[in-house]
């Protein structure tokens, strides 16, 4: 038995040298299936992780107000009017459970420090939207309750601002100018990172004040475009979620039979609806993976039936020259397990190298998920061995003058 | 004289049918033969007569419908698939019309063959390979692919193939089929010379009377049985 395995392996491998274009093309067709699937899944598992990992930066407690109808794709915010001042305070004042509110302006101003300039989005809020958000310093200062509400010449810079206006130069104490305002940098924003809702760290803070009154467009009191709130540690998002609105509904006149013209959600919801879509995504590519698979395994298929032929007449030969048919059939099943474990191992290996370029680009972590490599590595595996295996049963069962006479 | 050689093979009333039902149809249809050692013998018939039947019969590469059939005292017709193999391995030798060489293989690769699956080592199977290369005279060849070679060539490597295990016996099936006259004389001439030499009893289906004239015993086969059987020798002196 051993030598006959042995000699199963000699003999295989001799005749995998012989037809080194049959093993290639072979071997391709797994190769191109796990690594296909392998590189997909893997980037699609790196977003995912990219995106949660981003969302618990958020915190579990971050709520946000925003007009209009629905969130993300499907919002629809034309014509919705804005908040209010009041309506900060209102919600401040009347609802449980807020540890922190802070109204939000934003606008996108062109940027212009020496000969550096770009359009940034500007923000402006108080000094409860840095806690809120979660913002921390790498250096100077946020600013102050008193210059929030008098409204200094002063901004809070984010990283790539910074790197974009001030290169390697010390920031604080500079002047920017921002749209017609000159402005004195006092903090720079310790970086976020890049993510999915794109670079969080290219953004300006500056008092709410001092946006109404100093970088212009105030055309109405209206003019709060967002409200960042923190709910108490512990406490019910849910109630949190509903008091607000019931309190907005009423502050915005909508009759019981009209929609919300707003919507209140804490960071669950966004966490659920991105990662809905990237495991919608991560789905798709694996559909598409999927497809390579099969196209792959097809290839394997249409190599093994197209030699079948040649093959069915070695085996003839072999059978009249003593061959049993075991060892015939041990013959071409190590031979069709070692094309396709080469493939499966090369395919792997691809796709690690694939992944471990790809994924710092598109800046995802580099998820290794040992499921889908196994997955993928079986599943071509297996149809190496069927096609390559399917045949030469076929073959060693005929009368080895049959397989010889084999057209 | 032949008779005092021991007998090698024996067919009492063989018979082989295809098919069954009404589809049923019989090649063989009641075979006698004996064959001694080192006879060479020509198993002659018209197409459908059912020569080549009767080889695979004998070659053990297909087994007997019924009647009996004893190799060197060994009863064929009880053998499984895979005893059949071992026959075939250890006793048996076969060289055909079309050569049947595995492709994009040397021709010592292909000499070696039959000697891997009797496990002989790697030293040993090169040497034997080489010197049954030599035996049908294509020693500087030994690199080259089928593809490389003439017909002829390729006929002496499947030769070298077949006798590099030293067989008992040697079946050939139209072993000229393919080849042109000088070429078939040169097969035939080497074929002789190995039954005279080794000893190796030899049994090849033909169609053409003067390959069939190399062998000393022609066996005719008409409708699935044996019509004449007349040694040669006897034929001359007649």
């Amino acid at each position: 038995m051993i030598i006959m395995l042995g000699n199963a392996f000699f003999i295989a491998l001799r005749e995998i040298r012989r037809n080194l274009t049959r093993a290639f093309l072979t071997v391709l067709g797994v190769i191109i299936g796990v690594s296909a699937v392998v590189t997909m899944v893997t980037l699609g598992d790196g977003t995912t992780q990219a995106v949660k990992n981003q969302i618990s930066d958020l915190g579990s407690n971050l709520m946000m107000v925003r007009p209009g109808s629905g969130f993300g794709p499907r919002a629809r915010t034309a014509g919705v009017p804005n908040f209010t001042e009041a309506d900060v305070d209102a919600i401040r004042d009347q609802v449980a459970g807020v540890a922190a509110i802070a109204p939000v302006r934003k606008a996108s101003l062109s940027t212009i420090y020496l000969q550096a300039a770009r359009n940034t989005q500007i923000t402006g809020s108080t000094e409860d939207y840095f806690s809120i958000n979660k913002w921390t310093l790498s250096a100077g200062r946020f600013f102050s309750e008193s210059e929030s509400r008098t409204g200094q010449a002063v901004a809070v810079i984010g990283d790539t601002v910074k790197t974009e206006l001030f290169g390697s130069e010390d920031p604080l104490g500079q002047k920017i100018r921002v749209g017609q305002a000159s402005l004195q940098v006092i903090g720079v924003l310790k970086a976020k990172g890049q993510a999915g809702m794109g670079d969080q760290d290219d953004t300006i803070v500056v008092p709410l004040t001092t946006m109404q009154r100093r970088l212009g467009g105030r055309t109405s009191g209206r003019d709060i475009s967002e409200i960042s709130i923190s709910a108490e540690e512990g406490y019910d998002s849910d109630t949190l979620i509903s008091d607000i609105s019931s309190l907005l509904r009423q502050r915005r006149n909508l009759q019981s039979n009209q929609d919300d013209d707003f919507n209140v959600f804490d960071t669950r919801q966004i966490a659920e609806t991105l990662s809905s879509s990237t495991e919608l995504m991560t789905m798709l590519l694996s559909a598409v993976a999927a497809v390579s698979l099969l196209v792959g395994g097809i290839g394997i298929m249409n190599i093994m039936l197209v030699s079948v032929t040649e093959r069915t007449r070695e085996i003839g030969i072999r059978l009249a020259i003593g061959a049993t048919a075991k060892e015939v059939l041990w013959q071409f099943l190590v031979e069709a397990l070692t094309l396709s474990c080469v493939g499966g191992i090369v395919g792997i290996g691809l796709a690690f190298a694939f992944c471990s370029l790809l994924a710092p680009l598109i800046q995802i972590p580099f998820a290794f998920n040992a499921q889908i490599n196994l997955i993928a590595f079986f599943f071509s595996a297996l149809v190496g061995i069927v096609f390559g295996f399917a045949p030469a049963r076929r073959a060693s069962r005929l009368d080895p003058i049959d397989a010889l006479r084999h057209e | 004289m032949k008779n005092l050689e021991p007998v090698l093979i024996e067919l009492k009333d063989l018979t082989k049918t295809y098919g069954n039902g009404d589809a049923a149809f019989q090649a063989l249809k009641g075979i006698d033969l004996k064959i001694a050692k080192g006879e060479f013998v020509s198993i002659m018939g018209p197409s459908g007569s059912g020569k080549s039947t009767l080889m695979n019969l004998l070659g053990c590469l297909d087994r007997p419908t019924s009647g009996s059939y004893l190799y060197d005292g060994i009863a064929v017709e009880n053998l499984d698939s895979v005893q059949l193999s071992l026959l075939r391995r250890f006793a048996l030798g076969f060289i055909f019309q079309g050569f049947n060489l595995l492709a994009r293989t040397s021709a010592i690769e292909n000499v070696e063959l039959p000697l891997l699956y009797r496990g002989i080592k790697r030293a040993k199977r090169k040497e034997m390979a080489r010197d049954a290369l030599a035996q049908v005279g294509l020693h500087d060849k030994e690199r080259n692919t089928p593809a490389e070679l003439s017909g002829g060539q390729q006929q002496r490597v499947a030769i070298a193939r077949a006798i590099v295990t030293n067989p008992s016996t040697l079946f050939a099936d139209e072993p000229t089929g393919n080849l042109d006259t000088e070429t078939t004389g040169e097969i035939m001439d080497l074929l002789t010379r190995l039954n005279d030499d080794r000893g190796i009893t030899i049994l090849m289906v033909t169609h053409e009377d003067d390959v069939a004239a190399y062998a000393k015993r022609t066996v005719r086969v008409i409708d699935g049985l044996v019509y004449t059987d007349s040694i040669h020798s006897e034929l001359t002196a007649l």
